[in-house]
């Protein structure tokens, strides 16, 4: 039987006080899905299947819908990221200057593939599409911060600075 | 940002000045005049002329007059298209309906192109002015900036600007008394690639996965929830206020015939200098490598250049004197794009090239039609297997019949884009192919699986140094004696041979790409 978001609300534990208020501004409005879940985004990090129900509920969308628009942005993560968040840039200027080599490095050094969390839960990683520095390619962004030029020397110098800050 | 981003110049002599600098003094900055060199504040802006274009067209010019000016200066769509603008705002003035938007297409999605985020950032108020004379001219009351995620600064920018222009008047209801309403809104992508593409914008801006509709309808007649709409690029908008404060004469005085303007090339990859480059449209690619942008860097030799990213083609030596304007460029089956230039030397190889534009528009297909996206799938598969080793020769011919076959039955850009970069390569580089399938051998010593060391026979002369240091015995003598082989199987690629060799007659081992080499 098909179930409504309403019915899946009910199981979902969480709840989200501090959303409901960006919800509220949107609830009735057209064309603000994608604003309300890179708000969400921004409040809780990623979005998990609970705060996506919850919002399905809360802008009477279908949850169907919800999913259709989170698969298709590649900004809209549903899993969570490792402490430390490394962004690798895929774009043209950095393919040629070298970024596989930081890839290859990350996989040897600590098995994290684009997508990959390690196991303690310390480096997650992802690639973008392009960041538009292409003047300073390979680079590499950890938060808001931009690392230029990036080689796999400085790279592990900054795998040991991240673990040590967050250990 | 763009004075950060310019590396080089004399840094021993302190800072030194702007315009002192070769990279500067060869360029033409009008788009880029105000780019880190007034702070990104109306108050600066307005000193430096800023909204007097505006003030004077809602005083002295009726909408049609405007459209009229833009027309004649014959300035084209600086996002890839190469659209005339004036066109366009005629068409979307002309259609029915009483609601009207103008969007602002900020989703520079072409990897290796940065000009629009640095007009953003550094001169939001250029665009805004661009944008409300677009209203202005096409009878607009709503308008929208859609800024990609990857661009927080640009974003925190424009909205800055965005309330000091309502705090001036310049946006909101009745704009310097002239009884014009427009007001503006910003919209942020989420990273897909394919909401560069204008139907997929707007039902991105709409609020929903942005996939392309079929065109015509366009925009201009049916857009942003069914009603006619505009859509320009960044930098085609910061165009405008110079064109009306100036004429379309001066705008047609620069520039070449049916090419007027500059155009901002953002020139990254391997050159000595990197960083945006705006230049009369009409410049020639050798000035811009070597004049601009110093040369390249450890002397290693010019193979081509990429134009376009992802939808356009590459550019070899023989086109170093090519003029760079739409029409130049296509006639050698590349496209001007939004203007990154990727420098590349004889490190890269141009099928892995093909390869990763391949990966790359794979990823970004939306799904919606099927030729592209099952299309860009196969064509990088046949890639994948050229590049690992297994190519054979009927793969051309299948990449080429594939590629017609994506050009024309694609519903989007994107997918009729797609197959550019291979028919490029395949175009100016065939011998490189030639070399995967045939010989096995990766030219440039990218492609891991295909980079073994390899004896070139016309300069072996037989001395048989390599043999005798190979601590593999993997090196023999030539049947005929005339000059030595490797045996891949026995290689153990330790590259004693290659750093050996008097002639240099070896070649090949993998390269690591690394190393920012300037």
């Amino acid at each position: 039987m098909k179930k409504t978001a309403a019915q899946l609300r009910e199981k979902a534990e969480d709840r989200y006080p501090e959303l409901d208020a960006v919800l509220q501004r949107y609830k009735g409005r057209g064309g603000v899905l994608i604003k309300a879940l890179q708000e969400a985004q921004a409040l809780y990090g990623h979005l998990p299947r609970p705060l996506l129900i919850h919002i399905a509920y809360e802008l009477d969308v279908p949850l169907s819908e919800i999913y259709s628009v989170v698969s298709f942005y590649s900004f809209f993560k549903t899993k969570a990221s490792g402490r430390c968040h490394l962004e690798i840039c895929s774009g043209t200027a950095c393919y040629i200057q070298g970024m596989e080599d930081l890839l290859d490095y990350l996989a040897e050094e600590l098995s994290l593939r684009p997508g990959g969390i390690t196991a303690d839960e310390n480096f997650s990683l992802s690639t973008s599409n392009c960041m538009g520095v292409c003047s300073n390619a390979p680079v590499l962004k950890i938060e808001e911060e931009l690392y230029s030029e990036m080689t796999t020397e400085k790279l592990q110098q900054l795998l040991k600075e991240r673990a040590t800050d967050d250990g | 940002m763009t004075d950060r981003l310019q590396r080089g110049g004399d840094v021993d002599e302190g800072q030194p000045r702007r315009e002192d600098s070769p990279f500067y003094e060869r360029q033409n900055r009008l788009v880029l005049r105000n780019c880190g060199v007034i702070p990104p504040k109306i108050d600066a802006y307005l000193e430096n002329g800023g909204y007097e274009a505006l003030t004077m067209a809602l005083t002295t010019l009726t909408p049609e007059q405007v459209v009229a000016e833009i027309t004649r200066s014959g300035l084209r769509g600086r996002g890839g298209g190469g659209f005339p603008t004036g066109k366009k705002w005629q068409a979307a003035r002309e259609a029915p309906g009483q609601h009207k938007f103008v969007i602002c297409n900020g989703d520079e999605g072409d990897p290796g192109a940065f000009m629009d985020r640095s007009i953003m950032e550094g001169d939001p108020h250029s665009i805004l002015e661009g944008l409300i004379l677009a209203a202005y001219a096409v009878g607009a009351v709503q308008g929208y900036i859609y800024v990609r995620a990857e661009y927080p600064l640009a974003v925190q920018r424009l909205e800055a600007a965005i309330a000091e222009a309502r705090a001036a008047h310049f946006l909101g209801d009745n704009i310097l008394e002239r009884g014009f309403d427009f007001d503006l809104e910003i919209r942020i992508g989420a990273g897909a690639f394919v909401c560069g593409e204008e139907t997929a914008l707007l039902t991105s801006v709409e609020g929903s996965r942005g996939d392309p509709n079929p065109r015509p309808p366009f925009p201009v007649q049916k857009g942003a929830w069914g009603h006619p709409t505009v859509i320009n690029n960044v930098e085609t908008l910061a165009n405008i206020p110079l064109i009306l404060l100036n004429g379309s004469d001066w705008f047609n005085r620069i520039g070449s015939a049916g090419n007027s303007g500059t155009k901002v090339f953002a020139l990254a990859g391997k050159v000595r200098h990197t960083g945006l480059v705006e230049v009369p449209l009409g410049t020639t690619l050798r000035e811009i490598i070597f004049d601009i942008g110093g040369g390249l860097p450890s002397d290693k030799k010019f193979k081509a250049a990429q134009t376009g990213g992802p939808s356009g083609g590459c550019l070899t030596a023989e086109h170093l004197d090519l003029p760079l304007d739409y029409d130049s460029l296509e006639a050698v089956g590349s496209i001007i794009g939004s203007g990154g230039l990727i420098i590349m030397d004889e490190d890269t190889c141009m099928v892995d090239f093909a390869r990763y534009f391949s990966d790359f528009n794979r990823q970004e297909s939306c799904g919606k039609c099927t030729p592209c996206r099952i299309g860009t799938k196969r064509m990088l598969e046949i890639l994948e297997k050229i590049t690992s080793g297994q190519g054979e020769e009927e793969d051309l011919p299948r990449l080429e019949s594939l590629a017609v076959l994506l050009k024309n039955a694609s519903l989007c850009g994107l997918g009729r884009s797609a197959p550019n970069p291979v028919l490029s390569t395949l175009r100016h580089f065939r011998e490189e192919y030639q070399a995967h399938i045939q010989e096995k051998r990766c030219p440039a010593g990218v492609c891991p699986a295909l980079s073994r060391y390899y004896i070139q026979e016309e300069k072996c002369r037989a001395c048989g140094l390599c043999a005798r240091l190979c601590p593999a015995e993997a090196i023999f003598r030539d049947e005929e004696g005339e000059i030595y082989r490797i045996d891949a199987e026995k290689c153990m690629d330790c590259g004693r041979c290659l750093e050996e060799c008097p002639f240099e007659a070896i070649t090949g081992g993998k390269k690591r790409k690394k190393a920012v080499q300037r």
